[in-house]
């Protein structure tokens, strides 16, 4: 396609530069040079903001691998000269209290995202498939609370959440304060109606002929022809809990043994300056950031198909 | 279809609404009145009556009050720190996050080999976390041996934190480049993935037109594509003015939980915002305080939004 017009645009090129009396080959060899030059200054522009975008994924693993005498060399070095010192990694999982934040956000993670799904999963189905009154106006309604910024809702809560002593320290009311309020996602309902609005009304059909409910339409039929959609929420709202800060820190605030890792990362490792102690904090965000760039290679199509949809109209 | 499904679809929605009620509807309207209540204690629930004083507080300065200096008031950290710092960095990161974000996205999408790479590398920041890698660039940024004054050749210049060998302190406008270019970095992933998705639906005839017409490369961009992805460019826009205003963890990543302290001559002593105001004020059992500045951002927010969806109908092509 793209071959056929360059050859259409040089054969009319040619009737205009012989009445010109320009040298044909030359023009075409100008185009061509205009061409690699465009693609040479295209691909320096992504190297050099790809060389950005990189860096400090490359900095945070060699200072995480550094000596504190090496990080306190005048000139920076851009590999790690004294050797690797990989007991920074043994100090920042004694610091974090590793297997105590894991579990925390292991159980905060998979409570709430289960929770979310299945909220999700029937409420994207009435709006998708069943019809009711006020349909629109609540779904319009729940779109527009995507506005709202969250502070609202948190002083409220936390005031609520602290009227009914979930914040003293108890781990049952924490967690639970930590998981409910984070059940329903009015994004991912969106993401997933607009998925179930492509799922025949045929298919619908033929299961009332069959005799089966909608409930069992639902489970049976409408969830496992979206399971890639609801992958990408199980996905993304996981992520979510690994990277929450606001919320736990507030529930978990003077009770560490509480916080989920984002908490504890920050919390183990708040004093400035302390230049022996860079290698083990940036061990520490190491352990934080691995697993999701994991998730992220092993689950690139679910999480990039999930992200971009938002931007398409529907 | 047939009204007898009417009740059961209530039952279906009943988990969200309910969720929503208790977790969404009622807190906004619950923190709005928490806004006008006195003295409210958060631990009791209650309250020594109404008063529009968390609202003068945090709006009227005091008596004699000069710009710029810190007197300890409300006014001083909600007006003249919170709302400065947010509106500051939702003018610089937002324009300059959506064009690095265009023309990182028309670039990837003009190219064939290398593509999928490109795009998996400007896709990592979005799956980091923001606490993490605000304490990567808290240390790129460090002033002593941080690898930002080693590119600049500006030894020992405080971006993020004091001097601690001569004592200089931070200079605001460091400390403002600092965290835009981290903002910048973290939030160029989402809008370049959303410009790509529009891009590939672009029409190709749209291209050989312009091709046909004789058009520059630099034209047709500006001409074509930029229109065509009008509706990405409001959308982006959008949710980036309303992401901008509720900055809050990128300061608690890059200057730790206090929001650092700058010298306050170049501009406000730290770089808090009106969500960290919000955060600080509730861990200061001070939640009518929280509620009041949370009620000017939700304002503040709206009317940008709305100004905003107005100025697009005249400008995005469908």
């Amino acid at each position: 396609m793209e071959k056929k017009l360059y050859e259409s645009s040089y054969a009319d090129l040619e009737l205009v530069l012989k009445d010109e009396g320009a040298s044909v080959e030359a023009r075409k060899k100008a185009v061509k040079a205009a061409h690699v030059v465009t693609l040479t200054i295209t691909y320096l522009f992504l190297v050099f903001m790809g060389i950005i975008m990189i860096f400090p994924f490359y900095w945070m693993l060699l200072t995480s691998v550094k000596s504190g005498a090496e990080i306190k060399q005048l000139a920076p070095t851009f590999w790690p000269t004294m050797g690797f010192r990989f007991d920074n990694y043994a100090t920042a999982v004694s610091r974090l209290n590793f297997p105590i934040l894991i579990r925390n956000t292991l159980i905060v993670g998979v409570i709430s995202t289960l929770g979310t799904v299945v909220t999700t999963i029937m409420a994207a189905f009435a709006f998708a498939r069943l019809e009711f009154k006020g349909k629109s106006f609540i779904f319009a309604a729940l779109m527009a609370t995507m506005m709202i910024p969250g502070e609202m809702m948190v002083i409220s809560n936390y005031a609520s959440v602290s009227l009914m002593g979930m914040t003293n320290g108890e781990p049952v009311g924490a967690f639970t304060a930590m998981i409910i309020p984070f059940m329903v996602s009015i994004f991912y309902i969106y993401l997933l109606r607009q998925n179930f609005k492509q799922i025949p009304n045929e298919l619908y059909l033929a299961a009332k002929v069959d005799g089966k409910s909608d409930w069992q339409f639902l489970w049976k039929v409408m969830v496992p022809l979206a399971m890639p959609t609801i992958t990408t929420i199980l996905i993304l709202k996981l992520m979510g809990t690994w990277n929450a800060y606001v919320w736990p820190n507030l529930i978990a605030t003077g009770h560490t043994e509480l916080y989920l890792i984002t908490n504890g990362l920050r919390e183990s490792f708040n004093a400035t300056e302390n230049y022996d102690e860079y290698g083990a904090q940036m061990a520490a965000t190491v352990i934080v950031t691995v697993p999701l760039l994991l998730v992220f290679i092993f689950a690139r199509k679910y999480i990039m198909r999930g992200v971009s949809r938002a931007g398409i109209k529907g | 279809m047939e009204s007898k499904n009417n009740w059961k679809a209530w039952l279906y929605l009943a988990p969200v609404l309910i969720l929503l009620a208790v977790f969404t509807f009622y807190p906004i309207f619950n923190t709005f009145f928490i806004s006008f209540m006195k003295n409210y204690n958060y631990i009791t629930g209650s309250n020594q009556g109404f008063t529009l004083k968390n609202y003068t507080d945090i709006l009227v300065p005091g008596e004699g009050y000069i710009w710029g200096v810190d007197d300890g008031s409300m006014f001083y950290r909600v007006i003249n720190t919170g709302l400065l710092n947010t509106v500051l960095l939702t003018f610089v990161t937002v324009p300059l996050s959506i064009i690095i974000s265009l023309a990182i996205a028309i670039a990837l999408n003009s190219i064939k080999p290398l593509k999928k790479l490109f795009q998996t590398i400007f896709f990592m920041p979005y799956v980091t976390n923001a606490i993490a890698i605000g304490m990567v660039f808290a240390i790129i940024f460090d002033t002593q041996y941080g690898i930002m004054n080693f590119i600049f050749g500006s030894a020992g210049h405080p971006w993020i934190a004091p001097n601690m060998w001569t004592g200089e302190t931070v200079n605001y406008w460091s400390a403002f480049f600092a965290i835009c270019f981290y903002i910048v970095w973290h939030s160029l992933p989402y809008k370049i993935l959303i410009f790509l998705g529009g891009l590939q639906n672009i029409d190709q005839q749209y291209y050989d037109a312009a091709k046909i017409d004789g058009a520059s490369r630099f034209k047709t961009t500006m001409r074509v594509t930029v229109p065509l992805l009008s509706p990405q460019i409001l959308y982006i826009t959008i949710t980036s003015f309303i992401g901008a205003f509720k900055e809050y963890n990128s300061v608690i990543g890059l200057f730790g939980s206090k929001g650092g302290a700058f010298d306050g001559t170049t501009g406000p002593t730290s770089m808090q915002t009106m969500v960290y105001f919000v955060y600080d004020m509730i861990a200061k059992n001070k939640v009518q305080l929280a509620s009041s500045a949370a009620v000017l951002l939700f304002v503040i927010i709206l009317i940008f939004t709305g100004i905003q969806a107005k100025v697009s109908k005249k400008r995005v092509h469908y």
